[in-house]
């Protein structure tokens, strides 16, 4: 089973073998050298460095599914929607199980000597500052999603909630309005809490740890080392970097498709602009074209900033929705839900037993399998940019600081909505999904200013997910290399847009998104195994 | 003319190397200058090295063994990133700066289409610092 053959690397005085990366650290003793199963040229002056299997596979995968999708738009809709569907309701209980483990896993290594282990070797400097590096792991993990369920979420939990029934979170609080609130901000918390940064820290510290550690290539095989030893270089190896780029290239050119669908329909309620076909393809044409900057760019220039931009917009809505809406409410609001988030904890993430059977499988058993799905990206992005972070630095940064923003995001705007609809106003309940956010601020001061910010916002929360989402594919497809040719990325990007595209004009975008949820199954077992690489692999390393 | 002469070096694509490397012995030969081989490598495992540590073995090994042919004296300088194809340019005008070196002699590719996108690295060098930049071609190109 597991494979012991590591071996303490020698001193970085010129000995005999391999340095350590920065300082002590661990190498895995393997004779693959990254890139020997690639394919070279530079044929018509493009030069390109792929790995033949994986890429090849990949790009025939996706090609299968579009052409499938387009060609077959009502056999392959209710396949894709029954399979989703089975999943979340049948095996809810899986997922819920799988991110209990990972969240325990993360939480309890930032108080063991463990976390005293540092990423890239004992003496590895990191690459970003704590702003550029806190920027990029937020901007990737989850910023568009809060600015579509700050909003909508609490206040759709609410409803419920006071209504009682299988769809409240634990059964809700029927004729109870405190309750009901109580309940859909601890609920609403507990989707973009510590479960979702639980699972993407699990893939990211099993990447980086056997990349910067352990000397493997930054591609979702290595984390299969402890179980699999060499025989992650050949088909297993391949099958999973081959399911990784069909969920991260999927993921992100339905969301691409999704959000053009979402910012058009904010466009037309703003400022009257047609929402039809061609202001979707050109909002995809626009954010392709931006990202495709940023991939050229690189993290450090492109993504790095980008993701800057947007936590400052992103903080300064934040902060005006905090300084002109409820202040006094959201400030004691952060602590009480906070409480309530700790309190209900245990009950909302019990696997079995629930009275509350649709909560679980149409809310939590579809967010858990949605960011099981997107591990593999997020988690490949975040290891990207975090060498040189200690284990406790690095989960202190990946799961406690954005629970804390996620709690802050949600009261703020949760809060915000709930208190305007007590006041009587039903505006934003009764809008659609993607308006809503727009309803709340339409009540408070300056909103054609603030709108304005948040549909800015949403586009470039696509870039830097599409961008970074370009770097993770561009990785995976040239067998871990990080410095293959340029223009592997801007294909990746290119393709990304044109999927995106294809599949708005030609229906298929939810038949699609509802594939890759599916996806989410094999990666929940894939990060159990990466559970156990993590803690195999943090007990041979030197810490402190 | 020159003291200095700084070459950047692709451990990964020695083979395109080779043309550059012989221009770098004549010229620091006849103006009696050193040389400074500077590379550039990522965090992570890469195809040349598992670690960076390991990166800069193997530079100062080339740096050694193109002493042994030229005999003029040699260092080593390896600048790490997290994204090398992307910080390339930055990362040598940064090292001409460093090393102060007064020619930077590097292997590049015939023009092509490409260009207008992706600049060669040469280009971009030539155009951001002050020291002279010779471009050598390699011999399947022509």
């Amino acid at each position: 089973m597991a494979n012991d053959d590591t071996h303490q690397a020698p001193p970085e005085d010129g000995g005999q073998g391999i340095p350590a990366p920065s300082g002590a650290a661990n190498l895995i003793d393997t004779d693959y050298v990254i890139g020997q199963d690639n394919i070279k040229s530079s044929k018509f002056g493009i030069d390109f460095d792929l790995h033949g299997k994986v890429f090849t596979f990949s790009a025939l995968v996706i090609l299968i599914f579009v052409v499938l999708t387009l060609a077959l738009p009502d056999q392959m809709g209710p396949l894709f929607a029954g399979a989703k569907g089975w999943l979340t309701n049948n095996l809810s209980w899986v997922f819920l199980l799988a991110a209990n483990i990972f969240v325990i896993l993360t939480v309890a290594l930032i108080f063991t000597p463990l976390g005293k282990v540092r990423l890239g070797g004992a003496d590895a400097k990191p690459d970003f500052s704590y702003a550029g590096w806190f920027a990029m792991l937020f901007a990737a993990g989850m910023g568009i999603g809060l600015m579509f369920y700050g909003v909508s979420e609490p206040m759709t939990h609410f409803g419920t909630s006071v209504n009682g029934g299988s769809w409240a979170p634990l059964a809700g609080a029927e004729g109870d309005t405190d309750g009901a609130i109580r309940l859909s901000m601890a609920s609403t918390i507990y989707h973009w809490g510590l479960h979702p940064w639980g699972t993407y820290a699990v893939v990211a510290l099993a990447l980086a740890l056997f990349s910067y550690n352990k000397g493997l290539p930054l591609t979702m095989r290595s984390i299969f080392y402890p179980v699999l030893g060499e025989r992650i270089w050949g088909w297993p190896g391949h099958v999973i970097d081959i399911l990784a780029v069909f969920a991260t290239l999927f993921g992100l050119a339905t969301s691409l498709g999704l959000g053009a669908t979402q910012a058009s329909a904010g466009l037309e309620y703003l400022f009257g602009i047609p929402n039809n076909n061609v202001t979707m393809v050109l909002l995809i044409l626009g954010i392709t074209i931006v990202a495709l900057g940023s991939v050229v760019a690189g993290v450090d220039k492109g993504v790095q900033r980008l993701s800057q931009l947007n936590m400052t917009l992103a903080f300064l809505l934040l902060f005006f929705v905090i300084g002109v809406g409820p202040t006094l409410a959201i400030a004691t609001g952060f602590f009480d839900n906070l409480l309530a988030y700790f309190q209900e904890l245990p009950a909302l993430s019990m696997p079995f037993g629930r009275d509350d059977s649709n909560f679980v499988g149409g809310w939590t058993a579809f967010y858990w399998a949605w960011w099981i799905s997107w591990s593999p990206f997020v988690g490949m992005f975040i290891a990207r940019v975090s060498r040189g972070r200690s284990v406790r630095e690095f989960l202190i940064a990946v799961l406690l600081v954005p629970m804390l923003v996620s709690v802050l995001w949600m009261t703020a705007f949760g809060s915000t909505a709930i208190d305007q609809l007590l006041a009587g106003f039903e505006g934003a309940r009764d809008a659609a999904n993607e308006l809503q956010l727009f309803e709340m601020l339409g009540q408070l001061p300056l909103s054609a200013v603030t709108s304005f910010v948040g549909i800015v916002l949403v586009l470039v929360f696509f870039i830097t997910s599409s961008d970074s989402g370009s770097l993770v594919i561009d990785s995976i497809t040239a067998g871990g290399k990080v410095d293959a040719p340029k223009p592997q990325r801007i294909f990746w990007a290119l393709i990304e847009g044109f999927i995106a595209i294809a599949l708005l004009l030609g229906g298929g975008l939810e038949a699609l998104q509802a594939a890759v949820l599916t996806t989410g199954l094999p990666f929940a077992l894939i990060l159990l195994v990466g559970c156990y690489s993590i803690v195999k692999g943090l007990m041979s390393e030197p810490r402190g | 003319m020159f003291q200095h002469i700084m070459v950047p070096v692709d451990l990964a694509h020695m083979d395109t190397l080779e043309p550059a490397l012989g221009v770098v012995a004549d010229m620091a030969r006849h103006y009696d200058a050193n040389i400074t081989y500077v590379g550039i490598t990522t965090g992570t495992p890469s195809s040349v090295a598992r670690t960076p540590g390991e990166y800069e073995q193997k530079l100062e090994a080339f740096a050694q063994q193109r002493h042994s042919v030229h005999g003029r004296p040699v260092t080593a300088k390896v600048y790490q990133s997290p994204d090398p194809i992307a910080n390339m340019d930055d990362l040598l005008v940064d090292a001409v700066d460093d090393t102060n070196a007064d020619l930077v002699i590097m292997a590049t590719h015939l023009p092509r289409s490409l260009d207008a996108i992706i600049p060669a690295n040469g280009d971009k060098v030539a155009a951001r610092t002050s020291s002279s930049i010779f471009l050598v071609r390699a011999p399947q190109d022509k």
